[in-house]
């Protein structure tokens, strides 16, 4: 009887194990193909951008169809300006509205605030295109880079707001009471002790979410819309590099798609340095660890 | 003693301007929401009046003729979504389960980061790729081979073009695991490791403990993670308009070309000239904004009620 017992029990334990090994194995192979999609991407990426990644490429004008060369210049100081552009409105919003919900924490006023930057975090970029459009496009009566600019802008607030206050909290608040008992003014504290010590991680937070923005194509389709040209004036049409990717990727000419890939090479490569370098100086700064 | 009664006016003037400034951009960051839903709704007025809450459930989405009713984009969002957390779900839980509770940290750490790489990626490039990589394959190999070994369900019926609602729903998974995978985590790690601890010490196996101990007890803040996930597939715009092939029809295929809420307004509104089609396609937009608020809040509910609760247990 006892010895039946323990051939079940062997024979049990015997299966839990194969169980064990196999559902073990089955939760690499989900981090595996978590992983390999990114993997395939940059290979395409590298191997149809980079060869058509040249010094014309940077800095020329498009060509029209069928015309050798060319390049996406102008897209590039487009992104450059709508970006100025949305930082130059998004940054001090988002930075003023994360010092509240930091340093305010308790008041109404921050409880609100926290409720209004996650509902505006979950607004897809298209809704803030169509925003845009009707906050600037509709009353200037055309596509232009302010309008580009501003729907950016939107899209910057809620992640440097939200940066911004999770690196504020993360100061001790020893640091803010020795201020405070030191007879320093309140204003003078929140600058010029709890956001420089956190002004660091505040940056790269503000980075990436540049980074972001450059690569936002929908609410440009919409606001920005392209040119051709290299861009004179803010209140004109503005072409950008996600906007032209996209033009290029459904036109069904091939010199146009390499175009394309040599602009995605140079987006993609943007983002994974900025990551990178983030991912570096964070976990080396003290203040950014929990 | 005049002048320390000047200097103590001065110290509570700058703290009051610095708070009205900070409070004065906090309002406008509000405000922003305010307008977003005032300017969509008064961008939509006129299809409202016109067809009212039919214009919700019409399949006629006919530029030409001033026919619009979004039903074929709210079944495109819809179906496209679907499938993207058929496939994503559990890859991402997966390979969150794997990261916490199987890997090293030295192993971990640089996995995490890949995946995480993967929501940095601009969605531009995304469509790039379905285009060009994506959608040759699933034309020349996936597709083909569902039709011949599932070709009886209806899913996997007709001619396989490449791009179009499978495609697009490949795409979309692709792009939401990384926020269900990294919410996931923040779930699984709030379980207590006495927990862990426990399910061990009663001679549970190494899989045992990760589904009794951590999968079970965390599993709604996992259907938090999905949810956000799926918010996110919702409003996705570049790589579906790339993907999805553009054609306002309902069928039943996945193999056949489709349209969502936001790739229809991506398509249509930069050549759109009729007031009522740019009404039209704003009035989608209104929708699709009031979807995602409602999702993104369940979940962040969800999620929130779950770090609560677990916090107490702690």
């Amino acid at each position: 009887m006892s010895d039946s017992l323990s051939v079940l029990l062997s024979k049990r334990d015997g299966r839990r194990k194969i169980v064990n090994q196999l559902l073990l194995g089955a939760l690499f192979l989900a981090a595996l193909s978590a992983v390999a999609p990114l993997v395939n991407i940059f290979i395409f990426v590298i191997r149809k951008g980079a060869p058509a990644l040249t010094w014309e490429f940077l800095t020329s004008l498009p060509q029209p169809v069928g015309e050798a060369g060319g390049g996406m210049g102008n897209a590039i100081l487009g992104t450059i300006i709508l970006v100025s552009l949305a930082s130059a409105i998004g940054v001090p919003l988002g930075v003023a509205a994360g010092v509240y919900m930091a340093e305010y924490s308790y008041s109404k006023l921050s409880r609100w605030l926290r409720f209004g930057v996650d509902l505006l975090t979950s607004v897809p970029s298209i809704i803030v295109g169509l925003f845009a459009y009707a906050m600037v496009v509709l009353p200037m009566k055309r596509f232009s880079a302010h309008a580009g600019g501003f729907a950016l802008a939107v899209i910057m607030i809620p992640t440097v707001a939200r940066t911004t206050e999770e690196l504020l909290k993360l100061v001790p608040t020893h640091l803010r009471e020795a201020g405070l008992a030191l007879g320093i003014p309140r204003w003078k504290v929140t600058l010029q002790v709890t956001l420089r010590t956190a002004w660091g991680g505040i940056m790269t937070g503000i980075m990436l979410a540049l980074a972001r923005a450059a690569g936002e194509t929908a609410p440009l389709l919409i606001t920005a819309l392209n040119n051709k040209f290299w861009p004179k004036s803010l209140d004109q049409p503005i072409s950008s590099v996600p906007v032209q990717i996209y033009t290029y990727a459904i036109s069904p000419f091939e010199e146009w798609h390499q175009q394309a890939w040599a602009g995605a090479f140079l987006l993609v490569a943007l983002v994974f340095a900025l990551n990178l370098t983030t991912r570096l100086l964070m976990s080396r700064t003290p203040v950014s660890k929990d | 003693m005049a002048q320390s009664s000047i200097r103590r006016i001065d110290v509570h003037f700058g703290d009051r301007v610095f708070q009205l400034v900070l409070r004065l951009g906090s309002v406008l960051v509000l405000l922003l929401i305010g307008g977003i839903v005032l300017q969509l709704v008064q961008l939509a007025l006129p299809t409202i009046k016109q067809f009212g809450l039919g214009f919700l459930v019409s399949s006629d989405w006919d530029p030409v003729n001033d026919q619009y009713g979004a039903l074929p984009f709210i079944y495109g969002t819809l179906v496209s979504s679907a499938v993207a957390l058929v496939l994503a779900c559990p890859v991402a839980v997966g390979a969150a389960l794997f990261l916490n509770e199987v890997a090293t940290s030295r192993v971990a750490k640089p996995i995490a980061f890949l995946i995480e790489m993967l929501a940095a990626i601009p969605s531009v490039v995304y469509g790039l790729w379905g285009i060009f990589v994506l959608a040759p394959w699933l034309r020349v190999h996936l597709q083909p081979w569902l039709g011949e070994k599932l070709g009886f369900l209806p899913l996997f019926q007709g001619p396989p073009f490449g791009v179009g609602m499978l495609c697009a729903g490949v795409v979309l998974a692709i792009m939401i695991i990384p926020t269900i995978a990294a919410i996931s985590r923040e779930v699984f790690r709030a379980v207590p490791q006495a927990h862990r601890e426990a399910a061990l010490g009663l001679g549970a196996t190494r899989w045992e403990t990760i589904w009794l101990a951590v999968f079970r007890t965390s599993l709604p803040g996992v259907i938090g993670a999905v949810i956000l996930g799926l918010g996110r597939a919702l409003g996705e715009t570049m790589a579906v308009t790339m993907v999805i092939g553009n054609r306002p029809e309902v069928s039943a295929s996945l193999f056949a070309p489709a349209q969502t809420m936001a790739s229809v307004i991506a398509n249509e509104y930069p050549e759109a000239s009729g007031e009522l089609h740019i009404a039209a396609l704003a009035s989608v937009g209104l929708a699709l904004f009031l979807v995602s608020v409602v999702i993104n809040g369940l979940a962040r509910w969800i999620v929130w009620r779950m770090a609560r609760n677990q916090g107490g247990a702690r």
